[in-house]
């Protein structure tokens, strides 16, 4: 018996979502009491491989066919089941990231596994069920999914848990599936020299309270100092103060970074549905009322415009220490 | 071209999210329906202007009871041409996603438009158990979507940015955000809506392999900690060492 967690590399590097998953993997590996096993499809160096060690992952599995570079939903959910059956995996752990949310469902659907999109917390067992947390509603509360089938997946919500970083290196074993690859890449377009929002621990974002796209500077060198990507309401990207990508909500994106700073953005609801797994929200806002402070961790009443300047200043500071 | 649209109902997003029987079920209490954002404003909408364009036929297919008829008639509204509702509760994303596999596996469709997911689960499930179901291709989070030739020409997100695909059809895609824009619709849509065929079938079994425990609430209102617009220092002290984030 053994946990499996399928792990995606890209340009040659793993993805953090996947180092999550694998991560996540292992813990549900020991709290069974068995081995921790990461499956990798498509071309990837044995030294980035073996480094899934590092989160518990005892064997790489590697299907190193060149025609699994690109993702292809249909090869891959194959491909993860049959690695499943190889490892006799009961449980597969997934990130639920772009390719994950399409990935795990037609996995659950192979194996008749009970399946958890989006998981927050680790399960909880007791006997041969699990109990797995995951928000719902867009994150106005939270539901404990029951898987009783002999097979589980859960496909982890990005951002819900830290890794803790061993010492440990996995074995990698090459392993030959035979798939069919019938989606066609055409075109990557991938927006260069940001970090993209998704994957973002820290994010800055500006609302209508700024004025005008002129102001952008405040959010932009806040977040540059920070190292944070930058976001933004639906109202600005609606008037073209901002790019639509940057929009985050319920018609957006969803995000949880570990800090999110709101200037100007007056936390309506659909707002709030993109952003309220962040860890640490910081909202600053003229008016004490608006509804952002009631979801905030810290909050500053004041005039962004006199506000911000020092708050970049401030971490400038921090940051030459 | 026949295409297939799954249409969800979902609470309004302005309803009150509350629990009953010792918080195992969603309180249906003062809560308004809707039809799925992502499936009416861009699955549904893509689905209409395809056949508008190519040709053919665009059928919706609901799992619900008979109080559903009212999204499902918008759907013929906006443009769908027929109506399937598969009359039993839509217990879990499974149960639903193999109903829509049994129809579409006798009916025959080129291309199924499910939406990204639903905004009460956020589950991103039944568009890709439907494709497994009926061992087809599928893309999610699909932004654009054009059919010539019988290959479909796709960009979907991706972290970071967008990949641009192509897949024969038949196929299953998720639709989101940037794939169509809303319609409202129309007295001519409204009316003919009222005639289109409306067909309700019985379910079929499906085994339930995932259940809701119960619901857990957030604790209460997060308590904000408000720092002096003349002492940002401080929040930027606070964020180091009290919450760790910076
Ligand atoms: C179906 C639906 C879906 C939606 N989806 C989304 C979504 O996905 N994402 C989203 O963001 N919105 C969404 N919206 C829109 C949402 O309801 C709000 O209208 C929008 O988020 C408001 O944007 P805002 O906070 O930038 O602007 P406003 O609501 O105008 O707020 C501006 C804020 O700035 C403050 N302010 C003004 N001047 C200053 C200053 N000098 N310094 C500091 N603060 C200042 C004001 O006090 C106010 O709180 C949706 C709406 C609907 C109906």
């Amino acid at each position: 018996m053994s946990v499996l967690s399928f792990v995606e590399v890209s340009e040659g590097k793993i993805k953090k979502a996947s180092v999550e998953a694998a991560y996540y993997g292992s813990k549900v590996a020991e709290g069974l009491g068995t081995d921790s096993v990461a499956l990798v499809l498509g071309e990837a160096s044995n030294d980035e491989l073996a480094s899934l060690g590092a989160v518990g992952v005892k064997k790489v599995l590697h299907v190193a066919d060149a025609k699994l570079n690109n993702f292809d939903a249909k090869a891959y959910a194959k491909a993860v089941s049959e690695a499943a059956a190889a490892a006799s995996a009961n449980v597969v752990v997934l990130s639920f990231n772009q390719n994950g949310k399409l990935l795990a469902p037609r996995v659950a659907v192979r194996l008749n596994a009970g399946y958890v999109p989006g998981a927050v917390a680790l399960p909880e067992f007791n006997g041969g069920t699990a109990v797995v947390k995951k928000n719902v509603f867009s994150g106005k509360a939270s539901a404990n999914y029951q898987l009783a089938t002999e097979n589980k997946v859960i496909a982890v919500n990005p951002n819900s848990l830290s890794p803790v970083r061993g010492t440990g290196t996995a074995t990698v074993e090459a392993l030959s599936l035979s798939v069919e690859v019938t989606t066609t890449v055409k075109a990557v377009n991938k927006v260069t020299g940001t970090i993209p929002l998704t994957e973002a621990e820290l994010v800055v974002s500006g609302g209508r309270g700024l004025k005008g796209p002129e102001n952008w500077w405040m959010v932009e060198n806040l977040a540059t100092e920070l190292g944070a990507a930058t976001a933004c309401s639906r109202a600005v990207a609606d008037v073209d103060w901002r790019p639509h990508h940057e929009h985050v909500g319920q018609t957006g994106l969803t995000i949880r970074p570990n800090l999110y700073i709101a200037v100007g953005v007056s936390g309506a609801i659909q707002h709030l549905a993109g952003v309220n797994g962040s860890k640490v929200i910081v909202v600053i806002n003229t008016d004490p009322e608006a509804p952002f402070f009631k979801a905030a961790d810290y909050g500053i009443v004041g005039d962004a415009f006199e506000v911000m300047p020092k708050l970049i200043e401030e971490v400038k500071k921090l940051k030459a220490h | 071209m026949k295409i297939l649209v799954p249409i969800a109902k979902v609470p309004d997003t302005t309803s009150k999210i509350a629990f009953v029987d010792n918080n195992t079920k969603f309180s249906q209490e003062g809560v308004t329906y809707i039809m799925n954002p992502t499936d009416e404003w861009y699955a549904l909408v893509r689905a209409v202007e395809l056949k508008e364009k190519n040709g053919g036929e665009v059928v919706v297919i609901h799992v619900g009871g008979a109080d559903s008829e009212q999204i499902i008639r918008k759907a013929l509204a906006i443009g769908a041409d027929k109506a399937v509702r598969v009359d039993a509760d839509p217990t879990d994303a499974f149960f639903v996603a193999s109903q829509i596999a049994a129809h579409a596996k006798t009916e025959g469709y080129d291309l199924i438009i499910a939406g990204k997911e639903t905004i009460d689960y956020n589950s991103y499930e039944v568009g890709g158990m439907v494709a497994e179901l009926l061992d087809l291709q599928s893309v999610a989070l699909v932004q654009k979507l054009d059919i010539e030739g019988g290959v479909a020409t796709i960009v979907r997100e991706i972290e970071g940015g967008t990949e641009t695909v192509e897949v024969k059809l038949p196929l299953v895609v998720c639709a989101q955000k940037e794939l169509a824009e809303a319609r409202i619709p129309n007295m001519k849509g409204i009316m003919a809506a009222r005639t289109k065929p409306l067909t309700v079938v019985p379910a079929t079994d499906a085994p339930k392999l995932t259940t809701i425990a119960n619901y857990v609430l957030p604790e209460k209102a997060k308590e904000v900690k408000l720092i002096d617009k003349d002492n940002v220092a401080e929040l930027v002290r606070l964020l180091h060492e009290e919450a760790k984030v910076i």
